[in-house]
């Protein structure tokens, strides 16, 4: 007698939904659970729309005959777009840009690789520190547990924003005096660096506190008794716990990134001109709005889609792969 | 080689409890404290007596699951007491334990296959043929359907998750078993399929068992000896047919008297002992014999001196009135 009769005995409603759960392995039921809620896989679908045109930016800017480097100057008359809407038309699909006449579509598909970029580096990123850190200072304790706690204490009491604001042209230069990297690579570098900083003792201090209750479980023990070495625990018993969180947490961290991303090039200490990214795309409409409000819909209307997708998936994800109801 | 596969002596367990904000007030529990015990070829050894007297710690100590304070721990003849955890690992192939909770003990995240393979893997041993037909084999041994391999454990019930628990402790063949309450979470009408199996097991494999225990009917049912612990020490250790015919400890004769006889002549006519009092903490035991505070038999000298470990038929006694 095992789990699979109790289940399909149980509910009808779920015609083959129900019966699939038994026989499963906890990420099987977590994406059975994940296709069964519509509003999470079509935020995936248009978050997974997203990151594809922005890998395919060249493809299709190249299918429209359009880049983002052409100032397309007969478009404009007295630096405003000639037509409806900031200029649509079939070869500029979203427009022209006020005053310096290139292709929004363009310059928002360019600008998407850079904000995404942002996003997915940061959150990996972090998620990776925060898990290493967090088994450390949990499963190796003593000196290394109260000094990474207390590093992580002291960096959770800083704004971040305002922190960002701050530091980010002193650390600019320097990133560009150690050669690292210069201009918008040096600033990409520091706002991944410093939204990273600031984001992994969240996570660390859930990791820690979920890896010491792990620790407990008598799981654990029955592999010491059974001869694991340290890295065998961790990797093999208590790493494969952790991945739900870890997704959990990736997701729902990329809408904030790219929010942030267009926050700081809005204020002026993110990504600069020439390059273009949504918040400096944003940055630029908020100056034209009301002779072209087209301008600042769409790059705001993506972000918005975007961001809200991203948030609906991340909920999603969070509900199929809650470790409460998977026992 | 000595006849035991086990010899404990003078166990002792304490956990440091840091108190306060910056861990300064420290006190330490003494969880184990000063045990003695042995366990035969072949020999099940019954260890029973009250919630946090310290049954489980003793047996993770055996192990070196937890680092001994004191004391010495010899197996077949080898004294582990300050073995590495390296010098342990071929060790622990001869060594295993069960566990009580059927469902923290195995990973949520690894199919029953993994879980009772993971001694293979850990050992780097391939057993004669083959992990996965092995695996099967100890699935279909202790009563699990062998094509159920590549299922998780929550698709299992408590007692099926006990087996898988047996079989992983069985794969390499071990010569001790320690088994952490194996039975308590389970219900009663499972509860004496896998004391039987345990039992089934033992003659099939030759083991030796250490059954930690607060169901004395259990420990009747499977013992051959029993050692009865009372916060952190050892009070009484018998045979299993003397202890209940005639046990000498006042905290033996308080704890069967808690059990009820099947003859109803005999369960009205006798004596019953309630116990006042709660447990005194292990952090704060009594001076001279820790029972002293609840026991009706108290005199001075309990209360000043330790009783020694006595013996009075075939049972061997710590207390200063013996019944
Ligand atoms: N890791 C630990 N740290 C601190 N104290 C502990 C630890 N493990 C056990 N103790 C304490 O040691 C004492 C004995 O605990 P132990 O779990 O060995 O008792 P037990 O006899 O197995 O009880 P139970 O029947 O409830 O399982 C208890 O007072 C407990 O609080
Ligand atoms: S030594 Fe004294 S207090 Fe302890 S059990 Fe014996 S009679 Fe009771
Ligand atoms: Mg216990």
């Amino acid at each position: 007698m095992s789990a699979t009769t109790n289940l399909s005995s149980l509910s009808s409603q779920g015609n083959g939904a129900t019966v699939e759960l038994a026989q499963r392995s906890p990420r099987q039921i977590a994406w059975i659970r994940l296709k069964r809620n519509k509003v999470a896989m079509v935020s995936a679908g248009v978050a997974l729309f997203f990151v594809a045109i922005a890998f395919l930016a060249p493809v299709i800017t190249g299918l429209f005959h359009v880049d983002n480097t052409t100032l397309y100057l007969d478009r404009l008359k007295d630096g405003q777009p000639i037509g409806v809407a900031g200029g649509i038309s079939w070869a500029h699909p979203f427009g022209i840009e006020p005053g310096a006449g290139r292709d929004l579509m363009a310059l928002l598909l360019y600008g998407s690789r850079i904000s995404f970029s942002i996003a997915i580096i940061t959150a990996i990123t972090y998620v990776g520190i925060g898990l290493v850190l967090g088994i450390s200072a949990a499963y190796i304790g003593g000196a290394l547990d109260s000094v990474i706690g207390r590093i992580a204490d002291f960096l959770l009491s800083f704004p971040t924003t305002f922190m960002f604001v701050a530091l980010s042209v002193p650390l600019t230069m320097r990133v560009e005096a150690l050669g690292i990297a210069k201009d918008n690579g040096a600033r990409i570098v520091v706002m991944v660096l410093i939204l990273t900083v600031f984001s992994w003792p969240g996570f660390f201090r859930v990791v820690r506190s979920q890896v010491l209750s792990l620790r407990e479980r008598e799981f654990v023990l029955a592999a010491s008794a059974l001869g694991a070495s340290r890295s065998r625990i961790i990797f093999k018993e208590l790493l494969p716990n952790l991945w739900p969180l870890a997704i959990i947490y990736l997701s729902i961290s990329l809408p904030g990134y790219l929010a942030a991303e267009a926050v700081f090039s809005f204020l002026g200490v993110g990504v600069q001109a020439p390059s273009s990214t949504w918040g400096l795309v944003l940055n630029d409409a908020s100056s034209f709005w009301q002779r072209d409000p087209a301008y600042l819909a769409i790059p705001a209307g993506m972000v918005i889609v975007v961001v809200l997708s991203l948030n609906l998936l991340g909920d999603g994800l969070r509900d199929a792969l809650d470790p409460k109801s998977d026992r | 080689m000595s006849e035991n596969i086990l010899e404990v002596s003078n166990l002792r367990k304490y956990f440091d409890i840091s108190g306060g904000i910056i861990g300064r007030k420290r006190h330490t529990v003494k969880a184990v404290d000063g045990v003695d015990l042995t366990v035969a070829k072949g020999e099940t050894v019954g260890l029973v007596g009250e919630s946090g007297c310290g049954k489980t710690t003793v047996g993770r100590t055996i192990l070196k699951l937890y680092e001994p304070t004191a004391g010495s721990i010899i197996f077949e003849g080898e004294d582990i007491t300050k073995y590495s955890q390296r010098k342990m690992k071929p060790l622990r192939a001869q060594m295993q334990m069960i566990f009580q909770d059927p469902y923290s003990s195995l990973n949520p995240r690894h199919t029953v296959g993994d879980i009772v393979a993971a001694s293979f893997a850990i050992h780097k041993v391939t057993p004669e043929g083959g992990v996965k037909k092995t695996v099967q084999g100890l699935l279909e041994r202790v009563g699990l359907n062998p094509e159920h391999i590549n299922r998780f454990p929550h698709e299992f019930s408590g007692g099926q998750r006990q087996r898988i628990g047996i079989a992983r402790a069985i794969a390499l063949r071990p010569k001790l078993i320690i088994a952490d309450e194996p039975v308590s979470a389970l219900d009663v009408s499972i509860q004496a399929q896998v004391v039987n199996l345990l039992d089934d097991l033992q003659s099939e494999f030759g083991l030796s068992y250490l059954i930690v225990a607060h169901d004395l009917s259990v420990v009747q049912h499977i013992s051959d000896r029993v050692v009865v612990m009372y916060l952190g020490k050892v009070m009484e250790v018998a045979r299993t047919e003397d202890l209940f015919k005639s046990p000498h400890h006042p905290y033996t004769k308080a704890l069967l008297s808690a059990v009820p006889i099947p003859d109803p002549t005999i369960e009205r006519s006798r004596e019953r002992i309630t116990l006042v009092g709660d447990l005194p903490s292990p952090a704060n035991p009594p001076t001279g014999c820790v029972f002293n505070t609840r026991c009706w038999k108290a005199q001075d000298i309990c209360r000043n001196s330790v009783p020694a470990q006595r013996t009075v038929g075939t049972s061997t006694v710590a207390c200063h009135f013996p019944e």
